[in-house]
Formats: C-alpha cells, structure tokens, sequence
C-alpha cells in the first residue's frame, strides 16, 4: 500500500532530482549453499535505457533481476537507486515497487479467469475508505489504456474482456502497459516473448519500444538473440553467475555476438571477462 | 494473413445475446428453481399453491444460506472449508451454555461468533501459515472441535424455551411485521454484504486472484497468507452466526446440530455455479441454488413420492443444474459433447472380446 506521504516524495524526488542510473549493482554476489549464483556483478542501467540481458540457462539472469526487484537479498554487494544507496534490510518487492520499479513475468502476470480492469489495477485498486472497490472509474482508466494507449480498440478487446481471450502477445501487452500506466521507471522483462508465435512477437517487440519513447528504463531477458540486438541499447552477457560482457548494442554485429556466445560455452568458467 | 488472426472473434458476435443472458448472473439456477418451483406447484398444488410452505423455507434456509455464502468465498480462492458443521456445533455450544449461564442471550451471540472466528481463524493459521491443504486441515478441525463440543456438552442437548420471550430472538428469529422470518432477512441482507464484498471491495479481489492464479496473486503483491487467515476467519464467524440463527428457530441445541449441513451447503455452493477451480463465484448462484437445496426435500414429499426417492431426485437435480452452467459459460463444451455422441454413433459397439477380458 502506497501511502500518500510517501508517493510524494517519489514524485518530488523524481522530478527535482538528476541521476544518472536508476539502479546500479555493486559487486553483488550470492550464494546458495556452496552454489555461487552470482559473484560480484557490476551493472548499472541509465534512466532511459534499455539493457539486454543474455546468458545460457543458469547463467544467473533471472536471479539477478530478482536480486534488483528485492524479491532476493544478495550475500555481498551494494545497490543505488537513482544513484542512492539502498538498505538491504528494508529492500522487498513492496519496496521495489514503490521506487517504481514493475517486473513483467512470461506468463504469471495477469489472472486469466478475470476482466483486464481488474487485472489492470489489482494490488492498487482504486477505492473508497472502506475498502471498496470504485469500479465505473477502474474501469474508465482501464479502457482509456487498453484503446487509446496500447491500441486494442480493432480487435475488439476492452476493459471487460477476460484475460483467456487475449493472445499471448497481447497479455504481454497488458502487462507492460500496466507497468507503465502505474509510472514505472524501470521495468524488467522476463522473456516475456517465450512461446509466442512470430506475429505476436512482433507486438510485444512495439511495446518494449514504447517502453523507450516513453522516456523509461528497461531491462530486458531474451533467449532470442536478434530480438535483443535489434531492441537493446546495450548488452549484458551473463555465464556462471559472471558478467563476461558489457556492450553497447551499435559495437558488436549479430553474428559475432552468436559467435561469442557459442564460444562461451566452451570455455573454462569464469576465466575471461570482455569489455 | 492478419485478417485471420482478429477473425475468430468477429465470428464469435452472432452469439452475443447468448452470451448477454450468460452474464446475467445466476441466470441458470434461477431457471431451474422456476421449473422446479412450477413442477411442484403442479404436482403438489395443495402445498406449492399455498403461502405457509414458503414462509416455512424462509425459516429452514436461513442457517445453511449463511454457511453457503461464507463457502462460496472459499470456494473462490480455490479453498475449501469440511469444519462448519463442528463450528454449528461448537458455537451453539458455547450459546447455549451463555445463556444457561447468566441469562444474556445477546452475550451468547458475541461468544458464539467469537468461538467460530477462533475455530476459522486456527483453520486459516494451519492452511496459510504452516501449509497444511485446507481439505485436510478442515477434516482434522472438523472432527476436532466436534469433539470438543460433544465433551463440553456431555453429548447433552439444552431445551432453551426461555428464548423465545427474549430480545434476541425478537432480533433474529421473530417473524416481521408477523410474516417475514426475521433469520430470512438477515440471510437475504449478509448475502447482498457478501456480494459486494465479493465483487466490489479489495478484498473480495484478493480472493479471487488467489484462486485464478496463486502466482500471479503473489507477483501483483497480495499478501496471499494473511488474506488466507481472513477468508477462514470470516468463514468460522458466519459459522457462529448460523449456529445462533439455527439455535433460536429450535430454541434446543444439541450437541450434533452441525450435521446434516456439510452437504446440502456445499450443494447449495456448486449447484448455484460457483467453480470448484476458484477465481470465479457467484453469490446469486448460491443464494438461489441453497434454496433449490432446501426446498427439494419437503418438495418431493409433499409431491407423494416415497421418501425414498428424495436422495436420488436431489442427485439429479444437482449433476442436472451443474451441467446447465457448464454449457451456458461455454457453448463449446456443448458442441464438443454433441461431437463426442455423436462419433458414438459412428463407431460400432464395443466388441465382445473387451467385454470378456473384463469380466
């Protein structure tokens, strides 16, 4: 719950002050167990950028963007928020969320057996003091983003629709404009083109675009390498819980970034470290 | 090639007004207690044509219709509660002892109410907290506190006449204006609280997103355990209060008043169309349905039958009424069981050598 207080202070926070990242990791690293799933991760992401982040399976991606949305704390390291320190102790995903960052996940982001207004403002409905729900102005907002926004008025999708009616591109769609609707800064995208047909692709590649003209941040997990080259102002390669590759997109070509990948994997661990 | 992608749902349109009388909510059951209504009306037009039958329902329902509208939440977070008929019990108990001892029935409502969230809110600790699946967790309290009742009451049943003269009965159980039960209008008034809580507040929300999608639930930041622990403890203190509405009418409690309940209530729930999947409910369905439920019996007597039959017409009714709703969510289930018949047709009996190997 995000309390009136403290909403202003982001919003003023915001506005009045100049960042350079809006979140950067320090030589973060945790273990579970004896397993190392990072070790000491630098990585900052500008306030208008979108990062691509890569790596085989287990390379540690999806930890780490659990590791910046606090749904995991790391074993060492340090974390800035629009280049201010942040206290692991208080850091959670509430916290998260409240620093206005949004994570869209690959398909546990929406309630398939309920309308999109409510899937749109659930977790921060709008209501009276007592609790209940004011439906006609959900539902209002909820159809002033879906048509005007995001574009869905030709396919005959509105505030009503269940969410078993979208196709997989379309959900991804309601999600990320969810995420910006509720004014995230960043938002973090977990493969959310997995199983989804060429078309549908497609959209959801339009909307991480309109994450960037938007004037937002963006991390973005993709196995599809040329989806991420093509989106990406930069990218991260991760191998072994190691980041070994920090480019910027315009320096490396699509062929040799396969290439560097595939070499990857044939390497010890963690011996070379690019860029 | 993306005229075909949007095509599917133009062709969807002509069926719209099907799908308008679908949203109407209840719709289905509504229909089935007219034609049952009107079944025995025909059969029994000495009864079902006369008033006094109804206002008897309006003084039978009330209890179960409290319990059903309590589970229809539960069911909708994919939950289910088997403890209620111990909460009828142990609540009642705890009633009439208040009242045997210092003669204040309104504190023996507080007491009863405060024992059922007790019982709920130690179901949803279980459930939410320490992770035990609410079917077992609810089979344990349920013997439990059943348990606990039969000790405390001796398995003794407490003649409580003294009620009758007593405010709270005038509150609860006395007829309005002297024709509307009054444990009818309470029924009627929790259940329209319980559709807006449902369908209108956060609340309500929260429960039905943990019962669409526990995950989604947690990413979009319900706090999935403590609106568990809610959802029981609301679920034990409807319990209480359907405890005190059934102790009044029979003015005795009696140490197995709960049972009997676990069923028919349950039936109310399923037969008014809410999904036993969660994430979907409806609190008319269940209003509706728990009259169907309550009104059967004394209407299959009443039509002549033998008593015997009453179970079986009831099962009929039930399987009938769930596949109503069934096809009114999705024509296409009824048009894949046409298929499905009709490939039965088709294909040639099943040949006798499966038939041996079985035997």
């Amino acid at each position: 719950m995000r309390t009136q207080s403290s909403s202003i202070d982001i919003a003023e926070e915001r506005f009045t002050r100049n960042y350079q990242h809006i979140v950067r990791a320090e030589g973060v690293s945790l273990s579970y167990g004896n397993v190392r799933a990072l070790s000491g991760i630098d990585l900052a992401v500008g306030r208008n950028e979108i990062v691509g982040l890569i790596g085989d399976n287990g390379a540690g991606k999806s930890t780490l963007i659990k590791l910046l949305t606090g749904v995991v704390r790391p074993t060492s390291g340090r974390l800035f928020v629009r280049d201010r320190a942040v206290d692991w102790a208080r850091y959670s995903v509430h916290e998260a969320h409240r620093l206005r960052f949004e994570t869209v996940y690959q398909e546990k982001s929406l309630g398939d057996k309920q309308p999109l207004w409510r899937n749109i403002f659930v977790g921060r409905q709008i209501t009276n003091r007592f609790g209940f729900i004011k439906v006609a102005e959900e539902r209002r907002i909820a159809n002033d983003l879906l048509l005007r926004k995001l574009g869905f008025r030709g396919v005959g999708i509105d505030a009503d629709s269940a969410v078993v009616k979208l196709s997989g591109g379309e959900r991804q769609g309601v999600a990320i404009g969810r995420a910006m609707h509720f004014d995230a800064d960043l938002i973090v995208l977990d493969e959310p083109t997995v199983a989804l047909a060429i078309g549908e692709v497609r959209k959801v590649l339009d909307f991480v675009r309109s994450i960037k003209e938007s004037g937002r941040a963006c991390i973005y997990i993709e196995h599809n390498l040329a989806h991420v080259h093509e989106l990406a102002d930069r990218l991260v390669v991760l191998d072994r819980g190691h980041l070994v590759a920090d480019i910027k997109a315009g320096e490396i070509s699509l062929n040799d970034l396969t290439k560097f990948l595939l070499d990857l994997q044939h390497r010890p661990p963690a011996t070379a470290a690019v860029g | 090639m993306m005229e075909s992608v949007v095509q599917p749902r133009q062709v969807a349109k002509p069926s719209r007004s099907w799908h308008k009388a679908a949203h109407i909510e209840g719709l289905p059951i509504i229909v089935v207690l007219l034609l049952l209504v009107g079944l025995f009306m025909a059969a029994a037009p000495g009864v079902f044509l006369r008033w006094p039958i109804y206002l008897s329902f309006l003084t039978t329902v009330p209890p179960m219709l409290v319990l059903a509208v309590g589970l229809t939440m539960v069911v909708a977070a994919g939950e289910i509660d088997l403890s209620f008929p111990s909460v009828l019990a142990f609540s009642g108990f705890l009633f009439a002892w208040a009242v045997g001892a210092t003669g204040n029935a309104w504190l023996g409502l507080l007491l009863a109410l405060a024992g059922g969230a007790f019982v709920g809110f130690t179901n949803g600790v279980l459930i939410a907290v320490v992770g035990v699946p609410s079917i077992i967790t609810t089979i344990g309290t349920q013997f439990f506190w059943a348990g606990v009742a039969s000790i405390l009451s001796g398995g003794m049943s407490d003649a409580l006449q003294q009620l009758a003269s007593g405010s709270l009965y005038a509150v609860f159980a006395a007829p309005l204006f002297g024709v509307i039960p009054m444990q009818a209008v309470w029924a009627v008034g929790l259940t329209i609280l319980m559709w807006f809580i449902l369908n209108r507040h956060r609340f309500g929300e929260h429960v039905l997103f943990i019962g669409d999608n526990r995950n989604v639930a947690k990413v979009v930041g319900i706090n999935i355990t403590r609106e568990t622990v809610k959802l029981f403890t609301l679920m034990g203190l409807l319990g209480g209060f359907a405890s005190v509405l059934l102790t009044l009418e029979n003015l005795n409690y009696f140490s197995t008043q709960g049972q009997g309940y676990l069923l028919p209530a349950l039936a109310g729930v399923f037969i008014g169309g809410t999904s036993v999947f969660g994430g979907t409910a409806t609190m008319v369905g269940t209003f509706f349905g728990t009259f169907i439920i309550g009104m059967l019996e004394a209407g299959i007597v009443a039509t002549g039958i033998a008593g015997f039959w009453v179970q079986a017409i009831e099962g009929v009714v039930f399987v009938v009424a769930v596949i109503l709703h069934l096809v009114v969510e999705s024509p296409a289930k009824l048009r894949a069981f046409a298929g499905m018949t009709g490939r039965w047709h088709r294909t040639a009996p099943p040949k006798p050598e499966i038939d041996g190997s079985r035997s």
